[in-house]
């Protein structure tokens, strides 16, 4: 480089400065909130090498008619967290069939749309179908509680890559596996993250679903006096300007909405546009490229918490995703449904072919998964877990790492 | 459990002014779509339950061509007349959308059924069928989620009033709202057309007698209600960027109906005051009582408590009483 170039990229250098320092002037209202501490995000996650394939060691026998089920939202509002899940029991699947030539376990797939009310159905129409031994799902709290009893009756095991609601493991349910933190965990985060972001003051929204409100209620406990309001909405709302006017007369330094992306990125998009300058703090069901799309750029105060892995930092899990889903990267829970799935298929080829035999398996399973160590307790839920941070950078939701 | 209903009179204290200015801008919107139900009624004294469909029909119609115009999820770098004229376009096409879907609802869920002299819950049915095929047409088209948000302007505060701002798009709407109800008022009292729907709703037997041609009078209201559906898709898409899918009429559609009712079906200016009445009575009820759970059952007990006064809605039912 010659030194009149050298001075030419001095200015150059100097002016983007200056420049970007204007930018920021008049556009403050974005996620170049100076106040705001800038987090580090990551960049890749190591896969465990202990972690156990689907594809087993490739001799595995099954009868023809051996059956894998997944019940879960296909459709509906919130459709987009059941497709991350069951792109993840796919490829789990599909490595398994292809290296197990005389074992090819067959994957059925029921769709509630992840609504309480038509969650019954399909799980009846599962439990039936003798063929099914093992299931993955149901991916939201809701439905779990409204059919835990159905798959008890069945002695069909069920593990939900996603369902957080703490009250799902009380039910005393046998069949019922959680392979992921629930919200006990994933509340005290909250606070911890807002810390973080220098967020004093936390104002709490919470939906009307089993999710939300147990969500809200132990963020709202591990808030103590840093709460400063709260507010409920509805599954289905699409105007939250009394909510909003509330807020903003609240004056928080963070909101934090318990509920789902179908209503927390129009609140979000609305509350921006009513001049709200702080921070938005989503948990795993607001976690998801459709609450981007639909809050377009209000979504640029968002962070989120979220019991999941960051799939898409797997480099070797993120291609092989990528062949199933059409191109779309991993999304949330894409990990937590492909070892969900690992696991019952590593029952099957350790010979437990039936409905008893794999609901044994699952409850003395211990062995390393893609995303987390797997080892169920008496009432189905793993030892404690680490919660994850996430944030929107340039129109992507990108890990901070896990919160501490 | 504490207390299970608590009343928050100084939220509402607080928030009373902006909780009305959002609940009238809402409002405008029910109105609106509140229209398509009551003119149908006026006419045929049946509810026409697609007309949520027609309405979103209108808004996907709007979001489409925003965004082949290159709106999308910033705000649009253009200036304001720019602005306008490619909203204009929009609305014009989500008119249109709406309308000739008002219009294929008649062909194929009254009309031949009317043919037949069906009885009227036939017809009630066959337009929740309509409803669902719409709803489901698009769900197979577009998928379970909603359309990318598609903002239209930087919304700006124009007034101050004691600390409340009073945003741009608050006043265009109820603005324009109040505007259409007097255009589609006069229209109904002045024309030619208007006097023929007055002359069915009254006495459809006579007015065919006096050479009404009750079949042009009746897809006419269905095209009326069309149009103005996808006024208030514009409206709508202004204020919920991302409200539109395939299911995103049917709450909304539930909320203007109620507004038609309780203003009295059937009446144009009842639509208008129920509309307005609506918003504001679900956003003080949400307020004072600290949820949006609450927001429905509060206008659901004043429209019962109205209807028991008050049989017919606020204003009356009837739209051939009318008088030019």
């Amino acid at each position: 480089m010659s030194r009149s170039t050298k001075a030419l990229a001095a200015v150059a250098a100097l002016t983007l400065a200056l420049a970007g320092c204007a930018n920021n002037d008049d556009g403050g209202s974005d996620n170049d909130n100076s106040s705001t501490p800038e987090l580090e995000v990551q960049t890749s996650i190591d896969a465990p090498d202990d972690a156990v394939s689907p594809a087993g060691d490739g001799k595995a026998e099954c009868p023809a008619t051996t059956t894998l089920a997944y019940i879960g939202a296909e459709t509906g509002p919130n459709a987009q967290l059941g497709i991350n899940i069951l792109n993840g029991i796919q490829l789990a699947v599909n490595e398994h069939n292809e290296a197990n030539a005389n074992c090819q376990v067959k994957l059925r797939k029921f769709d509630t749309e992840g609504d309480p009310n038509k969650a019954t159905g399909p799980v009846t129409q599962a439990t039936n179908d003798e063929n099914i031994i093992g299931v993955i799902g149901l991916p939201f709290s809701g439905e779990s509680k409204a059919t835990g009893n159905i798959f008890e009756q069945a002695g069909l095991v069920h593990i939900t890559p996603s369902a957080t609601n703490p009250l799902l493991t009380t039910n005393g349910w046998t069949t019922f596996f959680r392979g992921l933190g629930n919200d006990n965990v994933q509340g005290p985060a909250v606070p911890v993250l807002a810390e973080k972001l220098d967020a004093d003051k936390v104002y709490v929204v919470q939906d009307d679903s089993d999710y939300g409100i147990g969500l809200a209620t132990s963020t709202t406990e591990a808030l103590g006096d840093r709460l400063a309001g709260s507010d409920k909405v509805t599954t289905g709302q699409k105007d939250f300007s009394a909510t909003i006017s509330k807020i903003l007369s609240a004056k928080p330094d963070a909101v934090f909405y318990s509920g789902y992306y179908a209503e927390g990125a129009p609140f979000n998009q609305q509350l921006v546009s009513k001049g709200y300058e702080g921070i938005f703090i989503g948990p795993d069901g607001v976690k998801d490229d459709q609450f981007i799309q639909q809050a377009g750029d209000a979504s640029g105060n968002a962070y989120f918490t979220c019991p999941c892995v960051p799939g898409e930092l797997i480099t070797s899990f993120a291609d092989a995703y990528k062949k199933v889903s059409n191109g779309a990267a991993p999304g949330t829970y894409s990990v937590e449904g492909y070892d969900a799935a690992t696991v019952l298929l590593a029952g099957i080829d350790a010979g437990n072919q039936d409905r008893a035999k794999l609901k044994e398996w699952v409850k003395s399973y211990d062995a390393q998964g893609l995303g987390k160590a797997l080892k169920w307790d008496e009432t189905g839920e793993l030892s404690e877990l680490p919660v994850y941070g996430y944030k929107v950078q340039d129109g992507k939701i990108v890990s901070v790492g896990v919160i501490e | 459990m504490n207390q299970w209903i608590t009343f928050d009179w100084e939220a509402l204290g607080a928030n009373f002014w902006s909780a009305t200015v959002d609940g009238l801008t809402f409002g405008g919107i029910y109105a609106l779509v509140a229209l398509g139900y009551t003119l149908v009624y006026g006419v045929l004294n049946l509810i026409n339950f697609a007309h949520s469909e027609v309405f979103i029909v209108g808004a996907y119609a709007i979001v489409f061509t925003l965004t082949s115009l290159g709106f999308g999820p910033s705000v649009p770098n253009l200036a304001w007349y720019a602005i306008a004229a490619n909203l204009l376009l929009a609305v014009i096409f989500g008119m249109l959308a709406a309308a000739i879907t008002a219009f294929i609802v008649e062909r194929v869920a009254y009309k031949p059924l009317r043919a037949k002299g069906a009885p009227r819950l036939v017809f009630l049915i066959s337009a929740i069928g309509m409803s669902f095929v719409i709803q489901y047409l698009i769900f197979v088209w577009r998928g379970p989620n909603p359309e990318p948000s598609v903002i239209m302007f930087k919304n700006e505060a124009i007034f101050d009033i004691g600390g409340t701002l009073i945003y741009f798009d608050s006043i265009l709407i109820v603005t324009a709202a109040i505007l259409m109800m007097v255009v589609v008022d006069q229209f109904i009292r002045r024309t030619k057309l208007g006097r023929g729907i007055r002359a069915v709703a009254q006495d459809p037997d006579t007015a065919t007698l006096m050479g009404v041609n009750r079949e042009r009078i009746i897809i006419s209201t269905f095209v009326i209600g069309g149009l103005l559906a996808g006024v208030a898709a514009l409206f709508y898409v202004m204020k919920v960027p991302s409200g539109v899918l395939y299911m995103g009429g049917f709450l909304l559609g539930i909320k203007a109906f109620t507004a038609a009712v309780l203003g009295g079906i059937g009446n144009v200016r009842g639509a208008l005051l129920g509309g307005l009445l609506l918003g504001l009575i679900g956003n003080y009820g949400q307020i004072l009582l600290g949820s949006a759970q609450w927001t429905d059952v509060v206008c659901f007990v004043v429209l019962i408590i109205v209807l028991m006064v008050r049989p017919e809605g606020i204003l009356g039912s009837n739209l051939g009483k009318v008088r030019a």
